[in-house]
Protein backbone atom coordinates (compact mmCIF):
# COMPACT_ATOMS: atom_id res chain seq x y z
CA UNK A 1 0.00 0.00 0.00
CA UNK A 2 3.09 2.14 -0.43
CA UNK A 3 2.64 2.15 -3.88
CA UNK A 4 3.08 6.16 -5.74
CA UNK A 5 0.81 6.73 -7.99
CA UNK A 6 2.52 5.79 -11.25
CA UNK A 7 3.47 2.43 -9.45
CA UNK A 8 -0.77 1.32 -9.58
CA UNK A 9 -2.32 0.28 -12.87
CA UNK A 10 -4.09 2.78 -14.65
CA UNK A 11 -7.44 3.82 -13.43
CA UNK A 12 -7.71 1.47 -10.56
CA UNK A 13 -8.02 -1.61 -13.10
CA UNK A 14 -7.69 -4.90 -11.33
CA UNK A 15 -5.67 -6.61 -14.07
CA UNK A 16 -4.92 -10.28 -12.23
CA UNK A 17 -8.10 -11.63 -12.21
CA UNK A 18 -8.73 -13.58 -8.67
CA UNK A 19 -6.71 -11.55 -6.26
CA UNK A 20 -9.72 -10.76 -4.41
CA UNK A 21 -8.23 -13.74 -2.37
CA UNK A 22 -5.21 -11.52 -0.92
CA UNK A 23 -7.76 -9.60 0.64
CA UNK A 24 -8.48 -11.82 4.10
CA UNK A 25 -11.60 -10.48 5.02
CA UNK A 26 -11.85 -12.48 8.19
CA UNK A 27 -10.65 -9.48 9.91
CA UNK A 28 -13.94 -7.66 9.77
CA UNK A 29 -15.40 -10.14 11.37
CA UNK A 30 -17.83 -9.43 14.95
CA UNK A 31 -19.22 -12.70 15.44
CA UNK A 32 -18.20 -15.87 14.33
CA UNK A 33 -20.39 -18.82 13.47
CA UNK A 34 -20.46 -22.36 15.71
CA UNK A 35 -21.17 -25.39 14.17
CA UNK A 36 -22.78 -28.29 15.86
CA UNK A 37 -22.26 -31.73 13.95
CA UNK A 38 -25.40 -33.61 15.45
CA UNK A 39 -28.07 -32.18 14.09
CA UNK A 40 -26.41 -30.82 10.73
CA UNK A 41 -28.07 -32.74 7.63
CA UNK A 42 -24.57 -32.49 5.63
CA UNK A 43 -22.90 -34.30 8.65
CA UNK A 44 -25.79 -36.73 9.08
CA UNK A 45 -26.53 -38.00 5.17
CA UNK A 46 -24.55 -35.77 2.90
CA UNK A 47 -28.05 -32.97 1.76
CA UNK A 48 -29.21 -29.64 2.65
CA UNK A 49 -26.03 -27.51 2.11
CA UNK A 50 -28.27 -24.07 2.23
CA UNK A 51 -25.28 -22.51 4.27
CA UNK A 52 -22.90 -23.35 1.45
CA UNK A 53 -25.39 -22.16 -1.35
CA UNK A 54 -26.10 -18.58 0.35
CA UNK A 55 -22.65 -18.12 1.84
CA UNK A 56 -21.22 -15.08 0.14
CA UNK A 57 -18.14 -15.31 0.77
CA UNK A 58 -17.52 -19.21 -0.24
CA UNK A 59 -16.67 -19.44 3.90
CA UNK A 60 -18.59 -22.82 4.31
CA UNK A 61 -16.50 -26.00 3.35
CA UNK A 62 -18.70 -29.05 3.16
CA UNK A 63 -16.39 -32.17 2.68
CA UNK A 64 -16.59 -35.60 1.20
CA UNK A 65 -13.82 -37.84 3.05
CA UNK A 66 -13.46 -41.51 3.45
CA UNK A 67 -17.31 -41.96 2.92
CA UNK A 68 -17.66 -39.36 5.99
CA UNK A 69 -19.28 -35.56 5.71
CA UNK A 70 -17.67 -32.96 7.31
CA UNK A 71 -17.90 -29.49 7.65
CA UNK A 72 -15.67 -26.52 8.09
CA UNK A 73 -16.06 -22.76 8.28
CA UNK A 74 -12.97 -20.49 6.43
CA UNK A 75 -12.45 -17.98 8.81
CA UNK A 76 -9.91 -16.25 7.07
CA UNK A 77 -13.03 -14.74 4.79
CA UNK A 78 -15.64 -15.38 6.43
CA UNK A 79 -16.83 -11.72 7.43
CA UNK A 80 -19.56 -12.99 10.31
CA UNK A 81 -22.25 -12.34 8.22
CA UNK A 82 -24.87 -14.96 9.85
CA UNK A 83 -27.02 -15.68 6.58
CA UNK A 84 -25.74 -19.47 7.35
CA UNK A 85 -27.06 -19.01 10.72
CA UNK A 86 -30.10 -17.34 9.26
CA UNK A 87 -30.46 -20.15 6.64
CA UNK A 88 -29.95 -23.52 8.69
CA UNK A 89 -33.51 -25.52 8.85
CA UNK A 90 -32.29 -27.31 12.02
CA UNK A 91 -30.38 -24.25 14.10
CA UNK A 92 -26.72 -25.96 13.76
CA UNK A 93 -25.09 -22.92 13.07
CA UNK A 94 -24.98 -19.86 15.93
CA UNK A 95 -23.67 -16.77 15.99
CA UNK A 96 -21.04 -16.00 18.95
CA UNK A 97 -19.26 -12.38 19.57
CA UNK A 98 -15.52 -12.55 18.46
CA UNK B 1 -0.95 4.98 -39.98
CA UNK B 2 1.36 6.04 -43.04
CA UNK B 3 2.77 9.83 -43.46
CA UNK B 4 0.39 12.18 -43.11
CA UNK B 5 0.38 14.36 -46.66
CA UNK B 6 -1.40 17.54 -48.11
CA UNK B 7 -5.14 16.80 -49.43
CA UNK B 8 -4.99 18.85 -52.87
CA UNK B 9 -8.07 20.65 -53.79
CA UNK B 10 -9.75 18.53 -55.97
CA UNK B 11 -10.13 15.88 -53.47
CA UNK B 12 -12.04 18.43 -50.85
CA UNK B 13 -15.73 18.55 -50.69
CA UNK B 14 -17.11 22.04 -50.14
CA UNK B 15 -20.68 22.28 -48.54
CA UNK B 16 -22.54 24.46 -47.06
CA UNK B 17 -23.30 22.70 -43.37
CA UNK B 18 -25.00 23.70 -39.88
CA UNK B 19 -22.80 23.17 -36.61
CA UNK B 20 -24.44 19.84 -36.15
CA UNK B 21 -23.77 18.90 -39.22
CA UNK B 22 -20.48 19.49 -40.24
CA UNK B 23 -20.13 17.34 -36.49
CA UNK B 24 -22.20 14.67 -38.39
CA UNK B 25 -19.99 14.16 -41.08
CA UNK B 26 -16.49 14.28 -38.74
CA UNK B 27 -17.96 11.51 -37.15
CA UNK B 28 -19.28 9.79 -39.91
CA UNK B 29 -15.44 10.01 -41.21
CA UNK B 30 -13.44 8.60 -38.26
CA UNK B 31 -14.83 5.27 -38.41
CA UNK B 32 -16.80 5.22 -35.04
CA UNK B 33 -17.82 1.55 -33.88
CA UNK B 34 -20.42 2.83 -31.48
CA UNK B 35 -22.43 5.69 -31.11
CA UNK B 36 -25.04 5.69 -28.17
CA UNK B 37 -26.96 9.05 -27.71
CA UNK B 38 -30.28 10.16 -26.64
CA UNK B 39 -31.64 12.99 -28.85
CA UNK B 40 -31.91 16.41 -27.06
CA UNK B 41 -32.27 20.04 -28.72
CA UNK B 42 -29.93 21.88 -30.10
CA UNK B 43 -28.02 18.85 -30.56
CA UNK B 44 -30.29 16.76 -32.58
CA UNK B 45 -29.21 16.93 -35.84
CA UNK B 46 -26.01 15.48 -35.05
CA UNK B 47 -27.01 12.07 -33.86
CA UNK B 48 -30.03 12.49 -36.88
CA UNK B 49 -27.93 12.83 -39.43
CA UNK B 50 -25.34 9.83 -38.04
CA UNK B 51 -28.75 7.59 -37.84
CA UNK B 52 -29.49 8.05 -41.51
CA UNK B 53 -25.71 7.38 -42.18
CA UNK B 54 -26.01 3.78 -40.47
CA UNK B 55 -29.40 3.45 -42.14
CA UNK B 56 -28.25 3.86 -45.43
CA UNK B 57 -25.27 1.51 -44.67
CA UNK B 58 -22.60 4.71 -45.01
CA UNK B 59 -21.20 3.93 -41.59
CA UNK B 60 -20.19 0.88 -39.93
CA UNK B 61 -21.14 1.30 -37.11
CA UNK B 62 -23.49 0.37 -33.93
CA UNK B 63 -25.77 3.32 -33.24
CA UNK B 64 -27.85 2.80 -29.25
CA UNK B 65 -30.77 4.69 -28.95
CA UNK B 66 -30.39 4.30 -25.45
CA UNK B 67 -33.48 5.60 -23.22
CA UNK B 68 -31.50 8.37 -21.61
CA UNK B 69 -27.89 10.32 -21.42
CA UNK B 70 -27.45 8.66 -18.01
CA UNK B 71 -27.55 5.38 -20.21
CA UNK B 72 -25.79 6.58 -23.67
CA UNK B 73 -22.34 7.68 -21.95
CA UNK B 74 -22.79 4.41 -19.51
CA UNK B 75 -23.18 2.91 -22.91
CA UNK B 76 -20.34 4.79 -24.17
CA UNK B 77 -17.92 3.69 -21.04
CA UNK B 78 -18.95 0.13 -21.83
CA UNK B 79 -17.92 0.24 -25.37
CA UNK B 80 -14.90 1.92 -25.13
CA UNK B 81 -13.90 -0.63 -22.05
CA UNK B 82 -14.12 -3.33 -25.09
CA UNK B 83 -11.63 -0.64 -27.35
CA UNK B 84 -13.95 0.53 -29.56
CA UNK B 85 -13.70 4.15 -31.06
CA UNK B 86 -16.96 5.88 -29.19
CA UNK B 87 -19.13 9.03 -29.57
CA UNK B 88 -22.30 10.87 -27.70
CA UNK B 89 -23.65 14.08 -28.11
CA UNK B 90 -25.89 16.34 -25.62
CA UNK B 91 -26.52 19.43 -24.12
CA UNK B 92 -28.03 21.57 -21.22
CA UNK B 93 -30.42 18.84 -19.20
CA UNK B 94 -29.03 15.90 -21.25
CA UNK B 95 -25.38 16.68 -20.10
CA UNK B 96 -26.98 17.13 -16.22
CA UNK B 97 -28.35 13.63 -16.49
CA UNK B 98 -25.27 12.18 -17.36
CA UNK B 99 -23.26 13.91 -14.56
CA UNK B 100 -22.53 10.80 -12.62
CA UNK B 101 -21.42 9.12 -15.54
CA UNK B 102 -19.22 11.79 -17.33
CA UNK B 103 -16.71 11.48 -14.17
CA UNK B 104 -16.74 7.24 -14.59
CA UNK B 105 -15.32 8.20 -17.81
CA UNK B 106 -13.09 10.88 -17.41
CA UNK B 107 -11.76 8.62 -14.05
CA UNK B 108 -11.85 4.90 -15.98
CA UNK B 109 -9.40 7.33 -18.86
CA UNK B 110 -12.51 6.15 -21.70
CA UNK B 111 -11.60 8.83 -24.81
CA UNK B 112 -15.44 9.03 -25.54
CA UNK B 113 -15.80 12.05 -28.01
CA UNK B 114 -18.60 14.11 -26.63
CA UNK B 115 -19.85 16.93 -29.08
CA UNK B 116 -21.87 19.42 -27.11
CA UNK B 117 -24.19 21.70 -28.17
CA UNK B 118 -23.86 24.16 -25.50
CA UNK B 119 -27.74 25.13 -24.04
CA UNK B 120 -28.94 27.14 -21.14
CA UNK B 121 -29.88 25.17 -17.92
CA UNK B 122 -33.17 25.07 -16.83
CA UNK B 123 -35.19 26.09 -15.30
CA UNK B 124 -37.57 28.10 -16.77
CA UNK B 125 -36.37 25.49 -19.28
CA UNK B 126 -34.97 27.27 -21.72
CA UNK B 127 -33.64 25.86 -25.38
CA UNK B 128 -30.69 28.58 -26.44
CA UNK B 129 -27.30 28.98 -26.00
CA UNK B 130 -25.17 30.04 -23.14
CA UNK B 131 -22.59 27.77 -20.97
CA UNK B 132 -23.75 26.90 -17.87
CA UNK B 133 -23.78 23.01 -18.94
CA UNK B 134 -20.40 22.68 -20.16
CA UNK B 135 -18.88 25.35 -17.40
CA UNK B 136 -20.27 22.67 -14.89
CA UNK B 137 -19.07 20.06 -15.98
CA UNK B 138 -15.57 21.38 -16.07
CA UNK B 139 -14.48 19.89 -13.26
CA UNK B 140 -15.49 16.15 -14.43
CA UNK B 141 -12.08 15.43 -15.91
CA UNK B 142 -12.83 15.83 -19.57
CA UNK B 143 -10.70 17.99 -21.71
CA UNK B 144 -13.13 20.68 -23.44
CA UNK B 145 -12.71 22.76 -26.27
CA UNK B 146 -14.90 25.17 -27.48
CA UNK B 147 -15.37 26.30 -31.15
CA UNK B 148 -16.20 29.11 -33.08
CA UNK B 149 -17.18 28.05 -36.91
CA UNK B 150 -18.68 25.11 -38.29
CA UNK B 151 -15.43 24.34 -39.84
CA UNK B 152 -13.56 24.70 -36.51
CA UNK B 153 -15.93 22.27 -35.40
CA UNK B 154 -15.58 19.66 -37.58
CA UNK B 155 -12.17 19.54 -38.00
CA UNK B 156 -11.80 19.24 -33.61
CA UNK B 157 -13.63 16.55 -33.77
CA UNK B 158 -11.96 14.45 -35.69
CA UNK B 159 -8.51 16.05 -33.93
CA UNK B 160 -10.16 15.40 -30.41
CA UNK B 161 -10.09 11.18 -31.29
CA UNK B 162 -6.47 11.41 -32.03
CA UNK B 163 -5.52 13.66 -29.00
CA UNK B 164 -8.30 12.09 -26.56
CA UNK B 165 -7.15 8.07 -27.49
CA UNK B 166 -3.43 9.09 -27.28
CA UNK B 167 -2.04 6.66 -24.54
CA UNK B 168 -0.58 9.76 -22.94
CA UNK B 169 -3.92 11.18 -22.62
CA UNK B 170 -6.80 8.77 -22.58
CA UNK B 171 -9.31 11.23 -21.19
CA UNK B 172 -12.42 11.92 -22.88
CA UNK B 173 -13.18 15.32 -24.84
CA UNK B 174 -16.10 17.54 -24.94
CA UNK B 175 -16.28 19.15 -28.19
CA UNK B 176 -18.27 22.49 -27.79
CA UNK B 177 -20.83 24.46 -30.33
CA UNK B 178 -22.70 27.27 -29.65
CA UNK B 179 -26.55 26.12 -29.83
CA UNK B 180 -28.47 27.81 -32.73
CA UNK B 181 -25.84 30.36 -33.03
CA UNK B 182 -23.20 27.59 -34.41
CA UNK B 183 -25.43 24.54 -34.51
CA UNK B 184 -28.42 25.28 -36.96
CA UNK B 185 -26.26 28.04 -39.03
CA UNK B 186 -25.13 27.25 -42.18
CA UNK B 187 -21.59 27.87 -42.81
CA UNK B 188 -19.01 26.70 -45.96
CA UNK B 189 -17.25 23.95 -44.79
CA UNK B 190 -14.10 22.07 -46.60
CA UNK B 191 -14.48 18.17 -46.25
CA UNK B 192 -11.62 16.26 -46.12
CA UNK B 193 -12.00 12.51 -47.96
CA UNK B 194 -12.79 10.21 -45.81
CA UNK B 195 -9.60 8.06 -46.90
CA UNK B 196 -7.99 10.76 -45.66
CA UNK B 197 -9.74 10.90 -41.97
CA UNK B 198 -9.33 7.05 -41.54
CA UNK B 199 -5.60 7.49 -42.66
CA UNK B 200 -5.15 10.36 -39.89
CA UNK B 201 -6.79 8.33 -37.43
CA UNK B 202 -5.66 5.07 -37.78
CA UNK B 203 -7.55 2.74 -36.04
CA UNK B 204 -7.84 2.94 -32.27
CA UNK B 205 -4.99 0.89 -30.57
CA UNK B 206 -6.93 0.74 -26.47
CA UNK B 207 -4.08 0.76 -23.83
CA UNK B 208 -6.26 -1.79 -22.02
CA UNK B 209 -9.30 -3.73 -22.87
CA UNK B 210 -12.25 -5.86 -21.41
CA UNK B 211 -11.08 -9.14 -23.04
CA UNK B 212 -12.77 -12.84 -21.99
CA UNK B 213 -9.77 -14.18 -22.90
CA UNK B 214 -7.54 -12.07 -20.54
CA UNK B 215 -10.04 -10.47 -17.85
CA UNK B 216 -9.88 -7.91 -15.49
CA UNK B 217 -11.86 -5.58 -14.03
CA UNK B 218 -12.81 -2.05 -14.51
CA UNK B 219 -13.66 0.95 -12.73
CA UNK B 220 -13.56 -1.03 -9.05
CA UNK B 221 -13.48 0.23 -5.52
CA UNK B 222 -10.59 2.78 -4.39
CA UNK B 223 -10.94 4.28 -1.24
CA UNK B 224 -9.09 6.00 1.58
CA UNK B 225 -5.79 3.83 0.48
CA UNK B 226 -5.71 4.34 -3.22
CA UNK B 227 -8.07 7.01 -4.44
CA UNK B 228 -5.92 9.77 -4.31
CA UNK B 229 -3.33 7.85 -6.44
CA UNK B 230 -5.84 7.78 -9.18
CA UNK B 231 -6.81 11.08 -9.25
CA UNK B 232 -3.00 12.14 -9.36
CA UNK B 233 -2.72 9.78 -12.14
CA UNK B 234 -6.21 11.40 -14.02
CA UNK B 235 -4.57 15.07 -13.19
CA UNK B 236 -0.82 13.82 -14.95
CA UNK B 237 -2.86 12.82 -17.67
CA UNK B 238 -4.04 16.42 -18.00
CA UNK B 239 -1.09 17.93 -17.99
CA UNK B 240 0.48 15.80 -21.13
CA UNK B 241 -2.74 17.31 -23.03
CA UNK B 242 -0.65 20.58 -24.74
CA UNK B 243 1.79 18.58 -26.18
CA UNK B 244 -0.19 15.76 -27.47
CA UNK B 245 -2.81 18.53 -28.62
CA UNK B 246 0.01 20.59 -30.60
CA UNK B 247 1.47 17.38 -32.18
CA UNK B 248 -2.00 16.04 -33.53
CA UNK B 249 -2.60 20.11 -34.36
CA UNK B 250 1.27 20.06 -36.41
CA UNK B 251 -0.21 16.43 -38.85
CA UNK B 252 -3.62 18.21 -39.52
CA UNK B 253 -1.86 21.24 -40.05
CA UNK B 254 0.18 19.28 -42.69
CA UNK B 255 -2.75 17.56 -44.12
CA UNK B 256 -5.44 21.15 -44.37
CA UNK B 257 -3.22 24.01 -43.65
CA UNK B 258 -5.74 24.76 -41.26
CA UNK B 259 -4.56 25.03 -37.20
CA UNK B 260 -6.32 26.86 -34.62
CA UNK B 261 -3.95 26.82 -30.92
CA UNK B 262 -4.87 26.06 -27.09
CA UNK B 263 -6.25 29.59 -28.36
CA UNK B 264 -6.25 32.11 -30.78
CA UNK B 265 -4.78 36.09 -30.63
CA UNK B 266 -6.52 38.38 -32.96
CA UNK B 267 -4.48 41.69 -33.26
CA UNK B 268 -3.21 41.40 -29.57
CA UNK B 269 0.70 42.37 -30.30
CA UNK B 270 0.39 46.04 -29.37
CA UNK B 271 -3.16 45.62 -27.85
CA UNK B 272 -3.33 47.67 -24.58
CA UNK B 273 -7.24 46.04 -23.76
CA UNK B 274 -7.74 42.24 -24.84
CA UNK B 275 -10.91 40.62 -25.31
CA UNK B 276 -11.24 37.41 -23.30
CA UNK B 277 -14.08 35.18 -25.13
CA UNK B 278 -14.42 31.56 -26.55
CA UNK B 279 -17.48 30.10 -29.13
CA UNK B 280 -18.88 32.47 -31.48
CA UNK B 281 -18.77 35.60 -29.31
CA UNK B 282 -15.42 35.55 -30.27
CA UNK B 283 -16.03 36.04 -33.85
CA UNK B 284 -18.37 39.05 -32.92
CA UNK B 285 -15.44 40.35 -30.75
CA UNK B 286 -12.99 39.91 -33.52
CA UNK B 287 -15.40 41.65 -35.90
CA UNK B 288 -16.16 44.18 -33.58
CA UNK B 289 -12.32 44.80 -33.01
CA UNK B 290 -12.02 45.48 -36.43
CA UNK B 291 -13.96 48.57 -36.74
CA UNK B 292 -12.56 49.59 -33.31
CA UNK B 293 -9.10 49.83 -34.79
CA UNK B 294 -9.82 51.65 -37.70
CA UNK B 295 -11.33 54.53 -35.03
CA UNK B 296 -7.57 54.58 -33.53
CA UNK B 297 -8.18 51.78 -30.57
CA UNK B 298 -5.30 49.72 -29.02
CA UNK B 299 -7.48 46.75 -28.73
CA UNK B 300 -7.33 43.15 -29.70
CA UNK B 301 -9.14 39.40 -29.20
CA UNK B 302 -7.70 36.11 -27.63
CA UNK B 303 -10.57 33.93 -28.28
CA UNK B 304 -9.92 30.79 -25.98
CA UNK B 305 -10.34 26.92 -27.22
CA UNK B 306 -9.56 24.81 -24.91
CA UNK B 307 -10.80 25.37 -21.44
CA UNK B 308 -9.44 22.10 -19.81
CA UNK B 309 -6.63 21.77 -18.83
CA UNK B 310 -6.53 25.64 -19.10
CA UNK B 311 -3.56 27.01 -21.07
CA UNK B 312 -2.72 28.76 -18.34
CA UNK B 313 0.91 30.28 -18.72
CA UNK B 314 0.47 30.57 -22.15
CA UNK B 315 -2.34 32.82 -21.44
CA UNK B 316 -0.47 35.34 -19.16
CA UNK B 317 2.58 35.81 -22.12
CA UNK B 318 -0.44 36.62 -23.92
CA UNK B 319 -2.01 39.09 -22.07
CA UNK B 320 0.40 40.22 -19.16
CA UNK B 321 1.33 43.38 -21.07
CA UNK B 322 -2.14 44.61 -21.88
CA UNK B 323 -3.71 47.25 -19.09
CA UNK B 324 -7.01 45.63 -19.03
CA UNK B 325 -8.23 42.33 -19.74
CA UNK B 326 -12.29 42.10 -20.36
CA UNK B 327 -13.97 38.65 -20.13
CA UNK B 328 -17.13 38.08 -22.02
CA UNK B 329 -18.88 35.50 -20.21
CA UNK B 330 -22.03 33.11 -20.77
CA UNK B 331 -22.73 31.68 -17.19
CA UNK B 332 -23.04 32.97 -14.15
CA UNK B 333 -21.72 30.74 -11.66
CA UNK B 334 -24.53 32.10 -8.08
CA UNK B 335 -22.89 33.44 -5.18
CA UNK B 336 -19.21 33.23 -6.52
CA UNK B 337 -17.20 36.15 -6.74
CA UNK B 338 -16.74 36.38 -10.13
CA UNK B 339 -17.71 33.87 -13.21
CA UNK B 340 -15.72 30.52 -14.64
CA UNK B 341 -13.97 32.17 -16.81
CA UNK B 342 -12.61 35.44 -14.89
CA UNK B 343 -12.19 33.48 -12.30
CA UNK B 344 -9.48 30.68 -14.04
CA UNK B 345 -7.75 34.37 -15.75
CA UNK B 346 -7.79 35.61 -12.10
CA UNK B 347 -6.10 32.76 -10.96
CA UNK B 348 -3.21 32.66 -13.87
CA UNK B 349 -2.57 36.49 -12.99
CA UNK B 350 -2.51 36.65 -9.59
CA UNK B 351 1.25 35.87 -9.04
CA UNK B 352 2.37 38.61 -11.98
CA UNK B 353 3.82 41.66 -9.87
CA UNK B 354 1.67 44.10 -12.26
CA UNK B 355 -1.31 42.38 -13.28
CA UNK B 356 -3.53 43.75 -16.25
CA UNK B 357 -7.05 44.95 -14.54
CA UNK B 358 -9.37 42.17 -15.17
CA UNK B 359 -13.14 43.24 -16.30
CA UNK B 360 -15.48 40.44 -16.56
CA UNK B 361 -19.21 40.81 -18.36
CA UNK B 362 -21.73 38.00 -17.87
CA UNK B 363 -23.72 38.00 -20.90
CA UNK B 364 -25.79 36.22 -23.12
CA UNK B 365 -27.65 34.03 -20.65
CA UNK B 366 -30.58 31.60 -21.83
CA UNK B 367 -29.69 32.98 -25.62
CA UNK B 368 -30.09 37.01 -25.48
CA UNK B 369 -28.47 38.35 -28.20
CA UNK B 370 -24.69 39.26 -27.88
CA UNK B 371 -24.32 41.70 -31.30
CA UNK B 372 -20.89 43.72 -31.64
CA UNK B 373 -22.82 46.49 -29.16
CA UNK B 374 -22.65 44.68 -26.51
CA UNK B 375 -19.01 44.23 -26.85
CA UNK B 376 -18.31 47.86 -28.07
CA UNK B 377 -20.36 48.94 -24.33
CA UNK B 378 -17.97 46.30 -22.52
CA UNK B 379 -14.99 48.21 -24.02
CA UNK B 380 -15.93 51.84 -23.44
CA UNK B 381 -16.83 50.57 -19.48
CA UNK B 382 -13.55 49.16 -19.33
CA UNK B 383 -11.61 52.21 -20.54
CA UNK B 384 -13.75 54.42 -17.61
CA UNK B 385 -12.98 51.65 -15.16
CA UNK B 386 -9.32 51.43 -16.47
CA UNK B 387 -9.12 55.60 -15.80
CA UNK B 388 -10.54 54.86 -12.51
CA UNK B 389 -7.74 52.44 -11.93
CA UNK B 390 -11.19 49.93 -10.11
CA UNK B 391 -13.57 47.61 -11.77
CA UNK B 392 -16.00 45.41 -10.39
CA UNK B 393 -15.32 41.56 -9.63
CA UNK B 394 -18.53 40.89 -12.36
CA UNK B 395 -21.37 42.82 -13.56
CA UNK B 396 -24.54 41.24 -16.01
CA UNK B 397 -24.50 42.97 -19.04
CA UNK B 398 -27.59 42.69 -21.00
CA UNK B 399 -30.72 42.00 -19.09
CA UNK B 400 -33.23 44.50 -17.97
CA UNK B 401 -32.36 46.18 -14.10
Amino acid sequence: MSEKYNEIPMAGNIIEPGNATKYKTGGWRAQRPIHTDETCLWVKNGTCGLCWIYCPDNSVKLIEKDGKYIYEFDLEYCKGCGICANQCPTDSIRMENE
Amino acid sequence: MTAVKRIPKDQIAIEGLTGDAAIAHALKQCDLDVLAAYPITPQTIIVEDYQKFAANGEVHCRVIPVESEHSAMSACIGASAVGARVATASASAGLALMWEILYCAASMRMPIIFTVANRALSGPINIHNDWSDTYGARDSGFIQIYTQSCQEAYDTTIMAFKIAEDHKVLLPIMVCIDGFILSHNVERVEMLPTKAVENFLGVREPFIKLDPDNPITMGPLALTDYYFEFKEQQERAMEAVPEVFAQVETDFEKMTGRRYGMFEEYRTDDAEIIIFTHSTPGGTAKATVDVLREKGEKVGVLRLRMFRPFPTKEIVEVVKNAKAVIVFEKCRSFGAPSNPLALELRTALYDLEKRPMVVDFVIGLGGRDCPPTTIVEGYEKTKEYLKKGKAPLYETMGVRK
